[in-house]
């Protein structure tokens, strides 16, 4: 597991992020005055992936997978049970205090909900400016003006704007402004925690465009953590699967839509509604059994195995690892042609 | 096939201390039985609120609906008193609510929440009424439905309360559900199961449908036909297939062109609407899409486009519905 990504691939060089043997295991605790553990919630269970310098990686899966987990142990705003994350060859989970403090400038996070992801009682042009203040990265009241008027000019909103409050706004137009809080202090990464769920379908695509010209115009590098595969593959480079707790596929972009290979890529790619009865009507549509299992009592082996319609019992003696089944393709999965040949 | 539902010019609007919101403003539309409809708009446009209307759940104050007609089997619901009206709720229309977790009553079992409109409406015994409402919970794909009914709904999964809606929606044999934002709270594996659940059970009972949504691609494989709302109005309505295939209303094509299909190469760049939502309360004169539109003539300030027909059972509000096509053909070759 460990090696992913790490066979060559001229990859060496321009990694940003590198994920490795990550877990974040959650204590579940019983009784009113003597708390004991009874159990851990193993939301995020040992994966590795790494995030090119420049690229999107997006990060789908359904809800409970632990992908908004993965993004806040990169962050730090969780500290990861076991496992490292590099950024930029320094691992972020030994560090403390002041050292860590000061590589939080280097990464953001935008939050799903602009509704509930600003604060009500400051302004626009404040809570876009905090950062800079924490950061220390003003010298004076009118550079911090200066500073706000660029950077709510950068996301398309109007300087004059930044007396407002965020309830004077509407749910694009707030998602701006979290945009431009995590560009306030010159960030090279930025993880979007679904930027665009909660807003209106003709409001997605311009925040959508949003990103990208960002990310060109400052070489960002994005987390792209959603669960609408359709806005996923527009936006990303390269595509991780999580279902569980572990990823079960990563691919470029092109190749893991056109070619997927997991039982539950398959799976989740053939539910994706599309826009026309006819094109629709024509597609075959692998409908899953079943819920996902809870990650307080995982199921042996496989995780997808009690969902898929491949299981057989080698499925449920031990957890498939990753393996590069295709040039850059990788699957967690025994029953893929080509896997456990390596 | 008959009519079951006829919406007449229905006017639904709030008397705010800012203003008037016209949330919904002159919509008519019909539904034949065993029908599957759906309605889709963004946020704000009046979506809920037309469905709401419908079964008189408006809160007054500070909601009235202040005209039109709501004819059900002939009959117009907005004339009947609470009373008559009380007995069509749950038994001639039931609905289905976006939040399965905020929509089922936390703290009585499943089994109450279920035997409830059994009772009520069907008079029926509260033996029997289990034994009908574990059938139900069967029939909606619950496994083990003997034991889950006496459970509580926080002992249930998102996609499974959805299915106890179902359930309860089911359980009087209505002639129409109303389905507001059914899916959306949910995962997108489990809003195909919920999607085939609804639709292979109408076609079962001959109940119709109205999916209220604000994802077009949900209701493409599954509705007959279609309403696109913006700012309280229908602006176009046509079959499924003319509204994916040959959209008449620039917002209806703005919409789709504007989400990044599967089924397509990718685009470069994404073809979004430009603008924001108009305010409800301060809704610009002539056309409200007028502001957002790249085709919009002098005469949209003036005046409001009525739908008006442009092919066979296809109808759209713009002045310039008919040069919009040659612009979509334009666009795509």
């Amino acid at each position: 597991m460990n090696t992913v990504g790490h066979r060559g691939n001229g990859r060496s060089d321009n990694i940003l992020v590198d994920v490795k043997s990550l877990k974040m295991h959650f204590p579940v605790t019983s009784g009113i005055l003597f708390q004991r553990t009874v159990g851990h919630i193993k939301a995020v269970d040992d994966i590795s992936f790494f995030v090119r310098r420049g690229e999107t990686l997006g990060l789908v899966g359904e809800s409970g997978c632990g992908k908004t987990t993965t993004g806040r142990c990169i962050l730090q705003l969780y500290r990861p049970t076991a496992g490292s994350i590099l950024f930029e060859d320094v691992d972020l989970c030994s560090m403390k205090g002041r050292e860590l403090r000061a590589m939080r400038r280097r990464m953001q996070v935008i939050f799903q909900d602009p509704y509930s992801s600003l604060n009500p009682r400051m302004t626009a042009g404040n809570i876009i400016g905090e950062p800079l203040i924490v950061h220390g990265l003003i010298r004076s009241k009118r550079e911090y003006r200066e500073r706000v008027a660029e950077l709510l000019s950068i996301v398309g909103l109007n300087p004059y704007m930044s007396d407002r409050f965020p309830h004077e706004f509407s749910g694009g137009q707030r998602q701006r402004i979290g945009v431009a809080r995590a560009l306030a202090v010159n960030p090279q990464f930025i993880v979007c925690d679904e930027p665009v769920s909660a807003l209106d379908v003709s409001i997605q695509a311009q925040i959508i465009n949003l990103l990208e010209e960002l990310q060109e115009q400052f070489s960002l590098t994005y987390l792209f953590i959603a669960h609408d595969l359709s806005v996923v593959r527009h936006i990303s480079d390269r595509v991780a699967v999580m279902y569980l707790g572990h990823i079960v596929e990563i691919a470029e972009r092109n190749e893991i839509y056109a070619n997927p290979l997991h039982p539950y890529t398959k799976a989740l790619l053939s539910a994706v509604p599309i826009p026309d009865p006819l094109v629709d009507a024509q597609r075959e549509r692998i409908l899953l059994t079943g819920e996902v299992p809870s990650p307080l009592t995982p199921p042996r082996g496989c995780v997808f195995h009690p969902r898929c319609w491949m299981d057989t019992e080698e499925c449920q003696e031990g957890i498939p690892e990753l393996e590069e089944v295709q040039a850059n393709h990788w699957v967690a999965c025994i029953h893929v042609p080509g896997y456990g040949t390596h | 096939m008959a009519t079951l539902l006829d919406v007449q010019d229905l006017k639904t609007h709030f008397f705010t201390q800012e203003g008037v919101v016209k949330a919904v403003d002159g919509v008519s539309y019909d539904l034949e039985e065993g029908e599957t409809l759906g309605l889709v708009g963004e946020s704000g446009c009046g979506k809920t609120v037309s469905a709401l209307s419908i079964m008189r759940l408006i809160p007054d104050p500070p909601g009235k609906t202040v005209g039109g007609q709501v004819l059900f089997n002939g009959e117009d619901l907005l004339k009947l008193n609470n009373a008559q009206m009380r007995r069509i709720r749950g038994r001639q229309i039931a609905m289905v609510f976006q939040e399965p977790m905020t929509s089922l009553n936390p703290v009585l079992t499943v089994e109450r929440q279920l035997t409830e409109s059994l009772e009520l409406h069907l008079s029926m015994s509260r033996s029997d009424a289990r034994k009908e409402a574990v059938h139900r919970l069967e029939q909606v794909g619950i496994p083990d439905s003997e034991r889950r009914i006496k459970q509580y709904p926080h002992q249930f999964s998102g996609g499974m309360r959805q299915r106890v809606m179902i359930a309860m929606a089911l359980s009087c044999n209505p002639k129409l559900i109303i389905a507001d934002e059914p899916t959306t709270a949910l995962d997108v594996t489990i809003q195909a199961q919920i999607l085939e659940l609804m639709k292979s059970l109408s076609k079962e009972y001959g109940v119709s449908l109205i999916i209220i949504t604000h994802n077009l691609g949900v209701v493409a494989r599954y509705a007959d036909r279609v309403n696109i709302m913006y700012a309280g109005r229908i602006i176009e309505r046509g079959t499924a297939e003319e509204i994916y295939r040959n959209p008449r209303h620039p917002y209806t094509l703005g919409l789709l062109n504007s989400v990044p299909r599967l089924d397509q190469p990718r685009k470069e760049k994404l073809d979004p609407i430009e603008g924001q939502p108009p305010d409800m309360i301060n809704l610009p004169q002539g056309c409200s899409f007028r502001e957002r539109c790249r085709y919009a003539i002098d005469r949209c300030a003036e005046e409001v486009p009525l739908l008006q027909e442009v092919g066979e059972g296809h109808l759209s509000a713009c002045f310039v519905a008919k040069d919009l096509v040659s612009k979509t053909e334009e666009g795509k070759s």
